[in-house]
């Protein structure tokens, strides 16, 4: 009897045991073949308003590729959410795909994993040269030095949206180019339930491409020249401060939207809720959602003072997506052909304008479908006040930590609790504190 | 098991030494067929035990000792050995990682002390109540059982909704219709998130302790209650002194099971907030995905894990050694 329930002690903690820690995979090492040469597997990441949509831009194109070279492309939209958890399951494996989109800030960490092909010169040679492509969407492609982890795919960035009925009901003839100017008109916008200006307080990517922004402006940076973190320094905290601030002390975004992460800011700002909206390449998104483009217009992100240019006046990250061929691919040659078909003048032209974003390469971007006053904002932007993000191994991880840190300060404000220089160096000391040491 | 590894090795030494002795050998190795028959059978499913649960355990493990970073995920084997350094990282309750663990770690404790508490204690009073037949019973037990049948993520995403800042279903309630509070709350960010995740893990738990304390009801014979009535007793002694007693070998399973259940639950909080959650309702499987899967260092993940596992074996071997031997001197 007693040696039953020993025996059933014994099961129970066992299987208790087991089921704590699971987590497992294999590991393989090796470079690409030609092992499959007629398929390829793509994972697309989340372009249109939905995966639906990215599917009916696609697979036309994707048809018109396997007409080409006879190679079938396997289409697969990954949402933004699953996307960087599936490619480190990916690296981990070493079962992927053979071609996948990237965030172009996640190169330098994904290019630190080895998991991408490197595109040396030979590489590059096979998809038209790398001369192709504007500097720079090339300055978001990995670490400086190193062969580029990815090839540019789609060019983005940030612009000033704004409700023309809502402006010339507030009696504002021209959309705000200084910060200051911006919440003057916030205040005029913000009343009877609507508000000045949307955000995505609880999605620490968009956090993180707001406040690398405001910390240029302020002539600071995350990291330090060597690649160390330093997210401690005054510019980064009055910088952050400065954005938190719009829903703090300026009051100009209505506090709910410190829990949004879903781009409901999009979809309040389509409504007519909100009169701004700070957002890269919306025109697609808000057409979905039944906004006519004659109902807003483009304007530059505002600086602090003057306009926008180099230096303290940049006003845009340079967003974007990359395309990346991984290492373990079976059929090398057919991901390369598929990269220059993507790349290729004509596909580059038919891809943006579906997705409303600029084409990263040359031949293309001059076409007159990109000269329209949405599309000139925006190129004008990527050409002269874009910056990009830190190209460190560690982006990753930074984004995550400060975006996280920035989420709560918003959690703070919409709270009522003020946001003050010390909450903010509190916040971003114990960001910095979860930052890899070695 | 020894014994038979010696029948076998000296049923071999006789074959080889003396051939004429083959039919005392055959007669031994049927014996050993027989002894063998049920183990043989048993390994397709051992087999398969260790290759689903023991390998990847051990691998967890190995891991927990490596430098598994971003470096290194592609080919695991090059990632250097760190020693204990994962273990003192996680815990130096001093320095950053630590004390943010410990902090999720108290949450996780606070957090799955209510919920199983609450869980067992609407459980066994609804499935008291639904012990007398009376119309309707069947119908109201099988709407009880909802929030346990439906899918996790569909019924979590459902309270996501309800839970909105804006347009919330309980936000409306609360501060609309019945103007509790002065303003709407936020509650899957800041402070009350910690009330928000504690709802819907009792509204999904209740339910279990409710089927199984029901199953348990049925085991008690009525004559119990009918001699305790003649003898003058309530309610609530009926309760005291006949049903708790007599589901002490439920209650122990069951609350071993919510606990291991709530304090591993890990899909609840990632549903209900996304993959950083609030401080406030910072639980510890979520805390420990992020600290592998955001961060991107494994190592460090694997030693929180198997920091948690040692955790949970010494609260269930305590648990089980106190509760069994509780139970065994209420007997005598």
């Amino acid at each position: 009897m007693r040696s039953i329930r020993a025996a059933a002690v014994g099961a129970v903690t066992m299987s208790l045991a087991l089921a704590a820690t699971a987590c497992g995979g294999g590991s393989a090492a090796g470079g690409g073949s030609n092992d499959s040469p007629k398929t390829l597997t793509y994972w697309a990441s989340n372009q249109g308003a939905s995966i639906e949509i990215d599917k009916k831009v696609l697979q036309p194109e994707l048809d018109k590729f396997e007409k080409q070279t006879g190679v079938k492309v396997k289409l697969e939209v990954v949402p933004w959410s699953d996307l960087l958890n599936r490619i480190l399951t990916a690296t981990t494996s070493g079962q992927g795909p053979d071609v996948l989109n990237i965030g172009n800030t996640w190169s330098a960490s994904l290019q630190a994993t080895g998991a991408l092909l490197p595109w040396d010169a030979k590489q590059f040679d096979a998809i038209g040269g790398k001369d192709r492509f504007v500097a720079s969407a090339l300055g978001s492609t990995g670490a400086e030095g190193k062969d580029p982890a990815a090839v540019p795919l789609y060019s983005m960035a940030y612009a000033l949206y704004y409700n023309k009925k809502m402006f010339a009901d507030a009696g504002i003839a021209n959309p705000p180019a200084t910060w200051a100017e911006l919440i003057a008109d916030g205040k005029k916008l913000s009343k009877g339930g609507k508000w000045g200006l949307g955000a995505e307080g609880s999605n620490p990517s968009e956090n993180i491409h707001h406040v690398f922004v405001f910390a240029k402006q302020h002539g600071a940076d995350f990291f330090t020249a060597d690649g160390k973190p330093d997210f401690t320094n005054d510019g980064v905290v009055s910088a952050v401060q400065q954005y938190v601030g719009l829903m703090a002390s300026d009051k100009i975004i209505a506090p709910g939207n410190a829990e949004y992460a879903q781009n409901q800011s999009v979809s309040d700002f389509a409504k007519g809720k909100n009169a701004m909206l700070l957002w890269q390449s919306a025109s697609a998104n808000l057409k979905s959602q039944g906004m006519s483009e004659a109902d807003y217009g483009i304007a530059p992100v505002p600086v602090q003072s003057g306009t926008p240019g180099t230096g303290a006046n940049v006003n845009s990250m340079v967003a974007g997506i990359n395309m990346a061929v991984f290492k373990n691919t079976h059929n090398l040659d057919g991901a390369t052909e598929f990269v220059k078909f993507m790349t290729s003048d004509a596909e580059q032209k038919i891809l943006n304008t579906a997705y409303s974003s600029i084409p990263p390469v040359a031949a293309a971007q001059a076409d007159a479908a990109f000269n329209t006053p949405a599309n000139a904002v925006l190129k004008d932007t990527l050409a002269k006040s874009a910056a990009a993000l830190p190209q460190v191994a560690d982006e990753s991880q930074f984004e995550t930590a400060v975006g996280t840190a920035v989420k709560e300060l918003f959690a703070d404000a919409a709270a009522g609790r003020a946001v003050t220089a010390e909450s903010v160096k509190a916040k971003l000391e114990k960001a910095q504190q979860q930052m890899p040491t070695k | 098991m020894t014994t038979t590894v010696s029948t076998e090795a000296g049923g071999r030494t006789v074959r080889k030494d003396a051939p004429g002795a083959a039919r005392g050998s055959r007669r031994r190795t049927g014996r050993l067929r027989r002894a063998g028959l049920p183990y043989f059978l048993l390994l397709p499913a051992l087999i398969l035990e260790l290759l689903v649960h023991l390998v990847p355990m051990v691998i967890g493990i190995v891991m927990s000792f490596k430098e598994l970073t971003q470096f290194f995920i592609r080919d695991w084997s090059t990632a250097p050995w760190s020693g204990l350094d994962n273990y003192t990282v996680s815990v130096d309750f001093d320095a950053p990682v630590g004390e943010a663990l410990l902090h999720s770690f108290l949450v996780t404790v606070a957090f799955t002390l209510l919920s199983v508490g609450l869980c067992w204690l609407i459980g066994t009073a609804a499935a008291i109540c639904m012990q007398d037949t009376f119309r309707g019973r069947g119908l109201l037990r099988a709407l009880f059982l909802v929030p346990y049948a439906l899918p996790v993520y569909a019924a979590v995403i459902t309270w996501v909704f309800m839970f909105q800042h804006d347009n919330g279903l309980v936000n409306h309630v609360l501060h609309d219709q019945l103007h509790l509070t002065d303003k709407p709350s936020f509650w899957l960010i800041g402070d009350n998130s910690f009330y928000a995740l504690l709802t819907v893990s009792v509204w999904k738990g209740w339910p279990f302790a409710f089927l199984i304390v029901m199953a348990g009801l049925q085991n008690i014979p009525r004559e119990l209650y009918e001699a305790a009535a003649l003898d003058g007793a309530g309610v609530w002694k009926q309760i005291r002194h006949i049903t708790l007693p007599s589901l002490s070998a439920v209650n122990q399973v069951l609350v071993l099971v919510l606990f291991l259940w709530t304090f591993n639950d890990f899909n609840t909080p990632y549903v209900l907030f996304g993959r950083t959650a609030p401080e406030a309702a910072d639980l510890i499987s979520v805390h420990i995905y992020q600290a592998s899967f955001v961060t991107w260092n494994f190592g460090t993940g694997s030693a929180m894990s198997v920091l948690l596992l040692l955790f949970l074996l010494l609260v269930t071997g305590v648990y089980l050694a106190v509760t069994s031997r509780g139970r065994r001197t209420s007997r005598v």
